[in-house]
C-alpha cells in the first residue's frame, strides 16, 4: 500500500517534469495576440520619402514579417516567405529591423524581394512595440487591425501552410 | 517661463539627478528578463535588444514615469515572462502556492506519524535476557 503511494507520487513527479521538459522556453506567449497592432508610421526601405502605417491596411488581412540582413535565420526562412507571398493569399509587408539600407537593399537584390514593400525601422523602436526579440518574426493582422497570430523564429513550410494560410483564409472568409 | 525651464534644465542635468536616474534604471533592469538570453537580467545582458530596452527604461524614467509604468510597458509587449518576480494569477498560482501546499502536506504526514501510538515493544523472555547478559559480559 505504502509502496503504491510512493510509486504514484514518483510517477506524478516524473510526469510533471516530463511535461516541463517538453515546453520550449523560447516560446514566450505574446500578450499582443488579440490586441490592436501597435501604431507606427515608418519610411519605406526602398523609398525613404514615402511612409507606411499599419492603418493603411485596415480592412485587409495582411502579414507582417520582421527581417534583417544581419539575421541568418531570415535567410533560412526566405524561401518560405517567398512562397507565402507568391500564393497571394495576403499582402506580405516586411519590417526591416535594426538594419542599414546599404546592407538591406543588396540583401533583397541577392535573395529576391518577396515583400510588397518593406518599412525601415533602423532604431528598432517599432520592433520593441511589437515585442520583437528574436528576428525573424511573423504576424498575421486581421481586417480590424488586430494581431491574430505571431510566430517567433524562422517560418517552416508547415507553419506557413497549416497555421498562417489557414488562418488567413479563415479571416478572409469571415465577415 | 524661460526662468522655469532654465531651473528645470539645471535640475535634470545635475549630476545628482542623473546618478539617481542611473540607479533607478539599474535597479529596474535587475528585475526584468532579457528575452534574447533568457537567464540574464536586462542589467546583465549585452544583447543589442537589452541595450535598447535599458535605454527605454532610462528614457521613460527620465520622462517622469514610475517604475510600475515601465514594468507595465514591458509586460504589454513581452508578457509576464519579462518579470523576474512573476505576478500571482491563474497561470502562476501553482508556482506561488505549490511550495506551501507541499509544506502543509509534510506537516500533515508528520502529525499523522506523531499521533500514531507507539508500537508495543515485544516482551523479552527471561531466557533471552540471560542470554543477552551473557553475550554482553
Amino acid at each position: 500500500m505504502k509502496l503504491a503511494w510512493t510509486i504514484m507520487a514518483f510517477a506524478l513527479l516524473v510526469a510533471l517534469l516530463a511535461a516541463g521538459l517538453g515546453l520550449d522556453p523560447r516560446e514566450v506567449p505574446s500578450p499582443l495576440i488579440g490586441k490592436p497592432a501597435p501604431h507606427f508610421e515608418l519610411p519605406l526601405l526602398a523609398a525613404p520619402d514615402k511612409t507606411f502605417s499599419q492603418k493603411d491596411l485596415l480592412g485587409k488581412v495582411w502579414i507582417l514579417n520582421v527581417w534583417a540582413s544581419w539575421c541568418p535565420p531570415c535567410l533560412v526562412e526566405h524561401p518560405v516567405v517567398t512562397a507565402l507571398a507568391k500564393s497571394r493569399i495576403a499582402p506580405v509587408i516586411g519590417l526591416n529591423y535594426k538594419d542599414a539600407r546599404e546592407d538591406a537593399l543588396p540583401w533583397l537584390q541577392r535573395n529576391g524581394d518577396p515583400f510588397q514593400f518593406s518599412v525601415f525601422d533602423a532604431a528598432g523602436r517599432i520592433g520593441i512595440d511589437y515585442g520583437v526579440y528574436g528576428v525573424p518574426e511573423t504576424y498575421v493582422i486581421d481586417r480590424k487591425g488586430v494581431i491574430r497570430y505571431k510566430h517567433i523564429g524562422p517560418l517552416t513550410p508547415e507553419i506557413a501552410q497549416k497555421k498562417i494560410t489557414l488562418l488567413v483564409k479563415e479571416l478572409n472568409a469571415g465577415s | 517661463m524661460r526662468a522655469a525651464s532654465l531651473i528645470l534644465l539645471c535640475i535634470f542635468s545635475s549630476p545628482v539627478f542623473s546618478q539617481d536616474l542611473e540607479k533607478r534604471t539599474a535597479a529596474l533592469a535587475q528585475e526584468l528578463r532579457c528575452l534574447v538570453c533568457q537567464n540574464q537580467t536586462l542589467a546583465d545582458s549585452n544583447a543589442p535588444l537589452a541595450v535598447d530596452l535599458r535605454n527605454q527604461i532610462r528614457e521613460q524614467l527620465a520622462a517622469g514615469k514610475s517604475e510600475g509604468d515601465v514594468k507595465d510597458y514591458m509586460v504589454a509587449r513581452y508578457g509576464d515572462f519579462v518579470l523576474y518576480r512573476p505576478p500571482f494569477n491563474a497561470a502562476t498560482a501553482l508556482l506561488w502556492v505549490g511550495p506551501f501546499l507541499l509544506l502543509l502536506g509534510g506537516f500533515f504526514l508528520l502529525l499523522r506519524r506523531l499521533g500514531r501510538k507507539p508500537e508495543a515493544v515485544p516482551e523479552i523472555s527471561e531466557a533471552d535476557r540471560e542470554r543477552a547478559a551473557k553475550l554482553l559480559q
